[in-house]
């Protein structure tokens, strides 16, 4: 395949856009100063398709498409905003504060939870449907971090960059549907698992769900960039090898 | 193995028969089992051997009337007549053989009425004919012709041009042209390719395929077989529910003797063909049922779906180019190649070919698997076959497409079964389970039913399916229970919408599917359960009220 | 570096040898993950904790990923099984034929919710997804046995057998 063949042209939201073929409708809307909300999505990550904020409607399709996994093509006219994915995604927004018990004030992620910030930009001023409030444990077995199950938004980053960053693969999710948790090894206490303490998961992790012991009762800012320079320089050592 | 020889094994096995005056067939499917058919045929072979008839006792696959069994199918063969018995134990054995050469066991007969009329017969060809174990006895009514044909005859693009011409359709649900599917995985370029069948019957209310797998394993082998041969693939799958024991064990002992007689395994028929196919067992997980979270748990994964495209077309199991079809649609594959598409094309509608297995159940006399040729109206299937609504009560609804298909009124029963007739009424074909509903069901239940389904099965990955899945399902239970308010009823609509056009894969998608059915037929009972507590099927927790206390909330309102 | 290990069989039991049977004929594959639950649960009823980890160390998967898996099918039991099991299909076809009253009556005689098994482990009373013997609605498996077309007087004698005799 030649080189030129490689590069398509295609419509976002009215402006003409090119991109490698291997690209996602995500990235080159963010290359070009688009915003596409997401949750689940995390640069240096694999993508899932999961959390559905992302979804784009594209001409000719009747189904809506996430952007973080589709690949652009020739010709392509992608919308990322409508009315009718303004809806969506605040009653996809509305569900996960819903499902477990989202209380920001009272949060240790408060001001810096990807949840809220996105429940603030796509306009949610209030749930229209009952919160289910599960009683679900908070295990404060580990040295240094929290698991508190009742903020977990199921977004599996925890799990991604566990297993395709650290390489531990400690974190997992057990059961299914509603009743879905996630876990380290075979459910146990965090602090008692082959955890390997490089504390990359709290980083990634969008809500209070996982924690730093220490910034109790202070900010608790978290720090997911570190993943996209950390592909860069493994990159380079493997180079290097 | 070539078209001589087969030939020559029906032949011995024809001679066989020949020296049997009688044949007796007793039916072993999983609904005459459960009666212990397994008990009585042991006594029939026993009375038939004490009687010193020519008798030939065996085991058959279902019979399709599993509400009358066990089925017992004599079949004399100076007449043309077959009698089929229903309700039969093992102290009627003695009558039974007994009555051979005489007048039939009146008592025994099953009253079929119109349960004959208009079917067709193509998947279900063999069931309750053969013996479901013996290869011999599918080869002698002409199985493996059609392989053996497709092998040494045709190239695989004119096999792949067979399946496009005869229309046929995905079976499992989604009307998927099969031959378009077949086309494109024998287009994409990877070392390995793979088939894969899906027999993980989820659909509540649907028993088609374990039927299939139980009473004609053979054929589903050689679809398979068949379309490895046209795409390309040297090795298949067959994933079939761990809940189905019978089906798994008839399908291991059919692939020990299709390897056996040389239709799997190395240079298949002398060609330079290799296929060969291993059971994978379903573990309880409906959405499995979906192509990519059933490559998932081959994969030995939690059965997960993920976003298409990619198609496994393209990268399904282990990222190689994948074939996956339905038990049914390969189960028709043999009889296409064989009879020719044109054939095929010439029943059915314009756009849906050939015939479809349902699974009736519910409030209907004749309960069991029947096979018609699709565009026959809905009524016919219902109150013709299915001998209508027992016990003097009034019909309802008939439920089809399981938990991802609606609710049919009566109004809409002259519809022709097609997959875009049942689509344009809210329901769907789905893998064929029709369940007949009377007026002692209540749809607002019903709709509850079907959503606590997708709940328990919803994978959990992606926030749709999980959570509005469970939001709807509470709403709809304060409406079962009477407390519920305009404003609930505003955000379950709203939530179906939602849940519809934004869930990652087929089963979020269509979980809305029931309750919107029943909102556009039923729409008053919904009102009836939020306005005046009332149920008036009596199902549900908020009661009945009678006519004056309806009246007087009527006259406050 | 030093070579992974396969762990040890658990104990000699001769089950544990079927288990090993299953991966061996897989390979030690980690896509036999599934295969080889299913010979843990046919062969001892249940999973339990040291099962899963023996399996997860062998085929070499992750223990969270293995538990994952054992906890995603509802095939899978993590407990060990009562001496008797009631299971009550309520597919479809069952539920629009009564099958929820079997259960009501059920839960009542036991004194259980469906999902749970009697103090004494006797009797668990389990409800299914429909086990496709619908022709013969409403269904239950008495222990294994498939009986179609139950009442519930008939559901209830039998679990007075089951009381009775043991």
């Amino acid at each position: 395949m030649s080189v030129a063949t490689d590069v398509k042209t295609l419509v976002i939201d009215g402006i003409n856009v090119s991109a490698r073929a291997d690209q996602t409708i995500l990235e080159v809307a963010r290359e070009n100063n688009i915003n596409i909300p997401t949750l689940c999505h995390l640069d240096g990550l694999s993508d899932v398709g999961a959390c559905r904020l992302c979804l784009v409607e594209v001409k000719g399709s009747p189904k809506l498409n996430p952007s973080c996994v589709l690949k652009v093509e020739e010709g392509m006219e992608v919308t990322t905003s409508s009315d009718r994915l303004k809806h969506y995604r605040q009653t996809i927004l509305e569900l996960p504060f819903a499902e477990r018990n989202h209380v920001c004030s009272v949060c240790v992620a408060n001001g810096h939870c990807e949840l809220q910030s996105l429940g603030q930009s796509q306009g949610l001023t209030h749930v229209r449907m009952p919160y289910r409030n599960p009683q679900l444990e908070v295990d404060a077995s580990h040295e240094r971090f929290v698991v508190d199950h009742n903020r977990c938004i199921l977004c599996t980053r925890c799990v991604r960059v566990c297993g395709e960053v650290e390489g531990a693969h400690v974190w997992d999710v057990m059961g299914r549907g509603i009743d879905s948790i996630v876990i380290t090894d075979l459910c146990d206490p965090w602090g008692e698992s082959s955890c390997t303490r490089c504390g990359k998961c709290v980083q990634v992790c969008p809500t209070g769900a996982l924690f730093d012991k220490s910034k109790v009762g202070s900010p608790h800012p978290k720090y997911p960039e570190f993943l996209t320079n950390l592909q860069v320089m493994r990159e380079a050592s493997r180079e290097g090898l | 193995m070539t078209s001589e020889e087969l030939l020559q094994i029906a032949e011995t096995v024809q001679a066989e028969h020949a020296n049997f005056d009688y044949e007796v067939n007793v039916c072993m499917g999983t609904g005459c089992m459960s009666q212990h058919s397994d008990k009585l045929k042991a006594t029939l072979t026993k009375e038939a051997t004490a009687s010193g008839k020519h008798c030939h006792v065996r085991q058959t696959g279902c019979m399709g009337l599993c509400a009358a069994g066990p089925l017992v199918l004599v079949d004399p063969k100076n007449s043309d007549k077959d009698i089929l018995y229903g309700g039969v134990h093992e102290a009627d054995s003695y009558e039974l053989i007994a009555s051979l050469d005489a007048k039939p066991v009146e008592r025994l007969l099953t009253r079929l009425e119109h349960y004959f009329d208009g079917q067709q017969h193509i998947v279900l060809e063999n069931s309750g004919h053969i013996d479901p174990e013996k290869i011999d006895e599918y080869i002698a009514r002409d199985g493996y012709q059609a392989l053996v044909m497709a092998l040494t005859e045709m190239d695989p693009q004119s096999v792949i041009d067979q399946i496009s011409k005869s229309g046929l359709r995905g079976r499992g649900g989604g009307g998927y042209p099969t031959g378009l599917k077949w086309g494109t995985v024998a287009k994409a370029i990877g070392p390995q390719k793979y088939v894969i069948c899906n027999g993980d019957e989820g659909d509540p209310g649907a028993f088609m395929d374990r039927s299939v797998l139980e009473s004609d394993p053979q054929r589903v082998i050689e679809g398979m077989t068949i379309a490895a041969f046209a795409v390309g693939a040297s090795k298949g799958y067959a994933y079939v529910r761990a809940e189905y024991p019978l089906a798994v064990s008839r399908l291991t002992a059919s692939l020990r003797e299709a390897r056996r007689r040389g239709f799997l395994g190395n240079n298949i028929c002398g060609t330079a063909f290799s296929f060969d196919i291993e059971i994978r067992l379903g573990a309880g997980a409906f959405v499995c049922g979906e192509e990519t979270a059933l490559i998932a748990s081959i994969e030995g994964l939690r059965g997960q779906p993920r976003p298409r495209p990619p198609y496994p077309a393209m990268s399904g199991l282990w990222g190689l180019p994948t074939l996956i079809n339905n038990v049914e649609t390969f189960a028709n594959i043999a009889p296409i190649i064989r009879k020719g598409a044109d054939w095929y094309a010439g029943i059915g509608t314009e756009k849906s070919k050939g015939t479809k297995v349902f699974a009736l159940t519910g409030k209907i006399t004749n309960t069991g698997l029947v096979e018609i040729p699709m565009g026959m109206p809905l009524r016919q299937i219902v109150f013709g076959i299915g001998g209508g609504v027992p016990d003097g009560r009034k019909f309802k609804a008939v439920q089809t497409g399981g938990p991802s298909g609606g609710c049919i009124p009566d109004e809409h029963l002259d519809l022709p079964v097609s997959y875009e007739a049942l689509t344009n009424v809210g329901s769907m074909m789905g893998s064929g389970g029709m369940i007949v509903m009377d007026d002692t069901s209540c749809m607002v239940n019903v709709a509850r039913f079907f959503m606590e389904f997708c709940m328990t099965e919803s994978c959990g990955k992606c926030i749709p399916c999980r959570a509005g899945t469970a939001q709807m399902f509470g709403i709809l239970s304060k409406i079962c229970d009477g407390k519920a308010s305009h404003a609930d009823l505003d955000l379950l609509i709203d939530l179906c919408d939602v849940v519809k056009h934004t869930s990652l894969c087929g089963l979020g998608m269509t979980a809305p599917n029931p309750v919107l059915s029943t909102l556009r037929y039923f729409k008053h009972e919904y009102l009836e359960h939020i306005d005046h507590q009332h149920c008036r099927a009596g199902v549900c927790a908020c009661g009945t009220k009678d006519a004056s206390q309806l009246a007087a909330a009527e006259v406050t309102a | 570096m030093q070579a992974y290990s396969m762990p040890p069989l658990p104990s000699d039991d001769k089950r544990w040898r079927i288990v090993n049977g299953t991966m061996r004929r897989h390979g030690y594959n980690r896509h036999a993950l599934i295969e080889t639950l299913h010979t843990v649960q046919s062969s001892f009823g249940y999973l339990d904790e040291g099962a899963i980890r023996f399996v997860a160390k062998s085929l070499r998967v992750p223990l969270s990923q293995a538990y994952g898996v054992a906890t995603f099918y509802h095939h899978f039991s993590l407990k060990a099984p009562s001496k008797h099991t009631c299971t009550v299909c309520i597919g479809t076809a069952c539920y629009i034929k009564g099958a929820d009253k079997l259960v009501v009556a059920a839960e009542k005689q036991l004194h259980i919710k469906a999902g749970k098994s009697t103090p004494d482990g006797n009797i668990a009373l389990m409800t299914a997804r429909c086990v496709g013997a619908c022709g013969r609605a409403p269904v239950m498996l008495a222990d294994e046995e498939l009986v179609g077309l139950i009442e519930p007087a008939q559901l209830l004698e039998q679990l007075e057998r089951w009381t009775v005799n043991d």
